[in-house]
């Protein structure tokens, strides 16, 4: 009895009651309806999850109605379960209920409550489409709409035109992706005839020769909208102004669930991909870059969730690279530990901004961990797991990416180091963020001071047990090498992917040497952001001032946003306005109507020599006429 | 053909002039409701005569149905003939369906008021003729007819500028129809030429095979008078003028119903009975219609009038009418046509939208406004949800006719999709800029602090359009169910006179192959 329906109409029913009647029934009613909408999907997620595991060849699909059928073209509303789409159904309203719930105790008192949890039910509910969606049609739905509620949570606190500004950068860099997305669909239909993931997949090795052009055109504009959604070079650089947004968004849509959703098309798709090996080394090539610029950015950011964003980045570059290296299980398996540490560790910081009210910067934080134990305990769990510090979960799926980077078939040592040199960047920002936060001297504002508090238990809660999964999630994906449990990854997600196109190299040996390399570097920027944030600043600033024009370019984020506005934003709004508006409309198109105004009424003023209002003539010129026609006719 | 047992069509179409005769007798009422409740009403006994249509229609039904026909001038055989089928049968709805919304959206018009609601009915009697009409010559008259009230609502009700706009409009549009009038005078006369005998049906006129060349000519002069009506790039620059000083109620009606003209035109007027023309000319109209949609959205982008803006993404949103049109497939045709039904409601909605805000305020520049989401919450929620809409929001209706369209297009050239589907990103760039400066950012203004938000009467007038708006973005297949088996009799008349359209999707499918496409002959006709 698989209900798959449910699981996104729950969301959807929350969002309608919260949207239409928050606003009258109150806060109690939105703090019960918003999180138990998203509860009852995750209860469901996980019958269907098992139920699937149960189904021969482990996949469920549940056909609603015919979306639009156009010839040759259709397209159902049809939901599929299988295991890439079980595995997100359950980070996404696992991790997802979680924030509902920690949400309650950050956002009271706004104003906006209803709103807030309206569209946070709605986001969910386009997410799990994004996911369910068993056609590029239905997938480009939820695509779309988390991109709505991204831009209506970034936007939340709208009367800042900061937040207005950055909503509407994350919409339309989101936008240059979706005209890949859209491109691409319209050729795999032209080749393959059909929209389902499933036919596209079983059909793209029969359809597209191996590294032609077509299939690599296609997965190189897919993987445009996939750069647009997951925040990777060329598109990444909304994903730091998102921070506009409340600090539960940034946990749930900008680095649990929404910016995967990238991945999600990557890994779903992966038989096609696979066609195309150039695509695919672009893709770990510009996961790699991607992954080390955000880092180098992320090293000298003072604002506690922008270093975060930038880390998201960085970690999604991650992700990126082991698709590139045909590693899916490892990418999606760090998908899973990332939304665990990630969100944990954004929730975190929004405890401490709820305590310092509404502060972000770190260079008015320090030693806070005396005032909130709670966060800074769980945040530290947090960031022992995505800097890599052994058997906390981040530590086994970066490793599994790091190491199928250096050994697959379409990897390489390039890949491999640069991932390194990334990894060891991670553990010093991050831990340099924890020595700003809560070690040092304090540098709180002296009557913020007597107010600081821990959050309450709503908002602890979840932070609690995401700590806990952020500590054991990864046992889920043991590497080989280690071999004191099987790889749970590897057994679950058996034969889904595509397979590699050659053999993996390197010994067992090797890869133990590699895992102690980055374990070294990773301890190394630990030490080094502990010597030199722990206590006074001097060190740091000494550092920075030496270094003074690298450390500047790393400061204003190497002028990207700059250099995108003075290419692309400025000339198209001069063009469109002084050329083709300005120009054309005004001048040529409308001084050649306006002409021929000028040349009718030459021509009126000849012709009326003719109407001189004597019957004879008219009667005149009329006969002619008549005779005239009439001749032509017959 | 199924003729009619009684003549509802006929019924429907002068169904408002009965509150035309209302609200000539409470003319001189002090407040002006009478005339207000009277036109009101008969446009809503209009649209509920037009439900039985719906109800009526026979989808599996090739020909016509409830056909009226009788003669009218039997020198020339023309004849007073109305129909229906899948291609206009929404048409007639829209237009019953959006006229009652325009009146109540125009409640507080207080300027020569029952003259008003006669121009605004008269144009609804016209718009209905004209769709309805299957006879060359009745359709022409009503295309002209339907100016004459358009002039005056712009003329009288507009803003300061009407004068020069409405002359534009019209100036534009004669120019336009003279050319037709002269391309249909001379088919006329082929037709009599060919049978030995006269027919204005224009039933009679598909597949009369002219000689190629003049075809080209016949139907150049009917497209311009379409083109006009789209507007079409180039001949686009009256929307503007006209949408700017149009009152709400006649842009509403200009941008919902009249500009279907065109497309429309094309489709029954036009295209099947030049299909050489059609086959020659379809470069030219495509390559129009994706720098109308390219060109109309970066335009639209760098306006300063919130009505300017929507009229230039109405050249954008009217290009992806004409590019599914002249795509010639099912996934074309049927994008383009729930593309005019989409665009009819969501265009509609925001003139309306617009003209609420604009009563309150009185200025149109998108620089005077700012934070008026902190006084106006409601209002802004309609705005952000038709601009959403516009941009093409799946799950909206505006996606499902693009994504048709161009796959239509697509498959024609593939490049034809790909432009069309930048237009995309154009679209958000412009809607969501504005919504930004209008609702955004922090109140400042003492204009903006002073407005009210929408009343009970404003939010029923958007609450059907919106309903409509997510109804046809998630659950269209009624409508295409209705429409298949007049579409594909539409793409039959055609393509079957002119082979030339075969070898062009066989061009197609070398190209694909020369890039790495295995067995592209297995790929759908249809």
């Amino acid at each position: 009895m698989s209900q798959i329906w449910l699981i996104p109409a729950f969301p959807l029913l929350g969002f309608l009651l919260n949207g239409f009647l928050g606003k009258f029934f109150g806060t109690r009613f939105v703090s019960f309806v918003g999180p138990m909408s998203i509860g009852l999907a995750f209860l469901q997620s996980v019958v269907l999850f098992f139920e699937m595991l149960k189904t021969e060849g482990h996949r469920i699909i549940e056909n609603l109605y015919t979306w639009m059928a156009a010839g040759s073209f259709q397209v159902n509303i049809s939901f599929q379960v299988d295991e890439l789409s079980g595995l997100y159904l359950l980070i996404i309203t696992g991790v997802g209920f979680l924030i509902h719930v920690y949400s309650i105790g950050y956002m009271k008192g706004e104003s906006g409550y209803y709103r807030f949890f309206a569209y946070l039910n709605l986001f969910v509910f386009f997410m799990l489409i994004l996911v369910l969606g068993d056609s590029f049609l239905l997938m480009f739905v939820g695509w779309e709409g988390v991109g709505l509620c991204s831009y209506l949570l970034i936007g939340y606190y709208f009367e800042k035109h900061s937040a207005a500004e950055a909503c509407k950068k994350a919409f339309l860099f989101n936008r240059v992706g979706d005209f890949g997305v859209l491109s691409a669909v319209l050729l795999i239909f032209l080749s393959i005839g059909s929209l389902e993931f499933n036919t596209v997949n079983a059909q793209a090795a029969a359809q597209f020769e191996y590294g032609g052009v077509l299939v690599t055109v296609i997965t190189l504009l897919l993987f445009l909208g996939a750069t647009g959604k997951s925040a990777q070079i060329p598109l990444y650089v909304w994903l730091p102004d998102a921070m506009e947004g409340p600090t539960p968004v940034s946990a749930l849509i900008h680095a649990a669930t929404m910016v995967t959703a990238g991945l999600y098309m990557v890994a779903r798709l992966s038989h096609l991909f696979m066609l195309a090996p150039v695509t695919m080394n672009v893709i770990a090539v510009v996961g790699t870059v991607t992954a080390l610029l955000a880092a180098t950015i992320a090293i000298t950011q003072t604002d506690i969730k922008r270093v975060l964003a930038y880390s998201t980045v960085s970690q999604l570059g991650y992700m990126f690279l082991a698709m590139g290296v045909g590693a899916f299980t490892a990418g999606i398996f760090h998908v899973m530990t990332h939304a665990f540490f990630k969100a944990l560790l954004f929730l975190g910081s929004g405890s401490v901004i709820h305590a310092m009210h509404h502060e972000q910067d770190m260079m008015r934080m320090g030693a806070l961990r005396k005032k909130l134990p709670i966060t800074y305990l769980t945040m530290m769990a947090g960031t022992l797991a995505i800097a890599g510090i052994p058997f906390f979960s981040g530590f086994f799926s970066k490793d599994e990416i790091l190491w199928k980077a250096f050994s697959s078939p379409l990897g390489g040592g390039v890949f491999w180091a640069l991932g390194f040199l990334t990894a060891g960047l991670t553990s010093f920002y991050m831990f340099r963020m924890m020595y700003l936060t809560f070690h040092g001297n304090s540098r709180v504002d002296s009557h913020l001071q007597s107010h600081l508090h821990e959050s309450p238990w709503s908002m602890t809660g979840p932070l609690m047990i995401l700590a806990v999964l952020s500590i054991f999630g990864g046992f889920f994906g043991v590497p080989h090498a280690l071999h004191f449990l099987p790889n749970g990854m590897e057994l679950y997600f058996h034969d889904f992917f595509a397979k590699l196109p050659g053999e993996a190299h390197g010994s067992v040996d090797t890869e133990i040497m590699l895992m102690i390399l980055s374990v070294v570097l990773a301890l190394f920027g630990w030490f080094w952001a502990r010597r030199m944030y722990s206590g006074s600043l001097e060190a740091a600033r000494r550092l920075s001032a030496s270094w003074r024009t690298l450390y500047d370019l790393s400061l204003n984020k190497w002028y990207v946003d700059e250099i995108y506005q003075a290419l692309i934003v400025t000339p198209g709004r001069l063009l469109s306005t002084h050329l083709l508006w300005q120009a054309f409309d005004k001048n040529v198109i409308d001084r050649s109507v306006n002409g021929s105004g000028v040349i009718s009424r030459g021509a009126g003023g000849l012709i009326r020599g003719l109407q001189d209002g004597v019957m004879q003539t008219y009667a005149l010129i009329f006969a002619i006429g008549t005779l005239t026609v009439i001749w032509y006719i017959f | 053909m199924q003729y009619a047992e009684f003549p509802i069509l006929s019924l429907i179409i002068f169904s408002p002039v009965l509150g035309i005769a209302l609200a000539g007798v409470f003319r001189d009422a002090s407040d002006g409701i009478p005339a207000k409740v009277a036109a009101l009403s008969s446009s809503l006994l209009t649209f509920l005569l037009s439900l039985y249509l719906w109800f009526h229609f026979d989808a599996s039904e090739e020909g016509l149905q409830l056909v009226e026909r009788t003669g009218w001038i039997p020198q020339f055989n023309i004849e007073y003939f109305l129909g229906l089928d899948g291609l206009n049968l929404f048409f007639l709805l829209i237009i019953t369906f959006i006229t009652p919304l325009a009146l109540l959206g125009s409640w507080n018009l207080q300027k020569r008021n029952w003259q008003f609601q006669i121009q605004m009915l008269l144009l609804e009697i016209g718009m209905l003729g004209c769709f309805a009409a299957f006879d060359v010559v009745l359709f022409y008259v009503f295309f002209e007819v339907m100016l004459v009230p358009m002039y005056f609502l712009i003329g009288i009700w507009g803003g300061s500028n009407r004068l020069y706009a409405t002359m534009k409009f019209v100036i534009y549009t004669m120019v336009g129809s003279l050319l037709m009038l002269v391309a249909l005078i001379y088919t006329a006369i082929l037709f009599k030429e060919i049978n030995n005998g006269w027919s204005f049906n224009i039933l009679d006129w598909y597949g009369m095979n002219i000689a190629p060349e003049t075809q080209t000519w016949l139907f150049l002069g009917f497209a311009v008078a379409f083109a006009v009506k789209i507007p079409l790039f180039p001949f686009h620059t009256w929307l503007p003028d006209a949408h700017y000083e149009a009152p709400t109620a006649g842009s509403v009606q200009l941008a919902a119903v009249m500009l279907k003209f065109g497309p429309y035109g094309f489709l029954r007027f036009a295209m099947p009975v030049f299909p050489a023309a059609v086959y020659e000319l379809t470069p030219l109209f495509i390559t129009l219609s994706l720098i109308g949609i390219i060109y109309g959205g970066l335009v639209a982008m760098v306006q300063k009038q919130i009505k300017r803006l929507i009229a230039y993404s109405s050249v954008a949103h009217m290009g992806y009418i004409v590019l599914g049109l002249f795509a010639l497939n099912t996934q074309g045709v049927y994008g383009g046509w729930i593309q005019m039904i989409n665009h009819a409601i969501v265009t509609g909605a925001l003139f309306l939208v617009v003209g609420m805000i604009y009563e309150r305020t009185h200025t149109q520049e998108i620089v005077d406004y700012g934070g008026v989401i902190h006084t106006m919450p409601l209002f802004s929620v309609f705005l952000v949800f038709f601009s959403m809409a516009s941009v093409g929001l799946p799950g909206l209706n505006g996606f499902v006719g693009e994504v048709l369209a161009m796959v239509g297009a697509a498959r024609v050239n593939i490049w034809y999709g790909i432009i069309a589907a930048a237009g995309v990103i154009i679209a958000a760039i412009y809607m969501l800029w504005m919504v930004q400066r209008v609702l955004f950012g922090p109140l400042v203004k003492d204009m903006v602090k002073g407005l009210n938000d929408l009343s009970l009467r404003e939010v029923v007038v958007l609450v059907p359009l919106a309903f409509w708006t997510v109804f046809l973005g998630v659950y269209p297949q009624p409508f295409f169910d209705r429409i298949d088996v007049s579409v594909q009799k539409y793409i039959e008349q055609i393509k079957s006179q002119e082979p030339r359209f075969a070898q062009d999707e066989n061009k197609q499918k070398d190209l694909l192959s020369l890039m790495g496409l295995k067995k592209p002959e297995l790929l759908s006709k249809r």
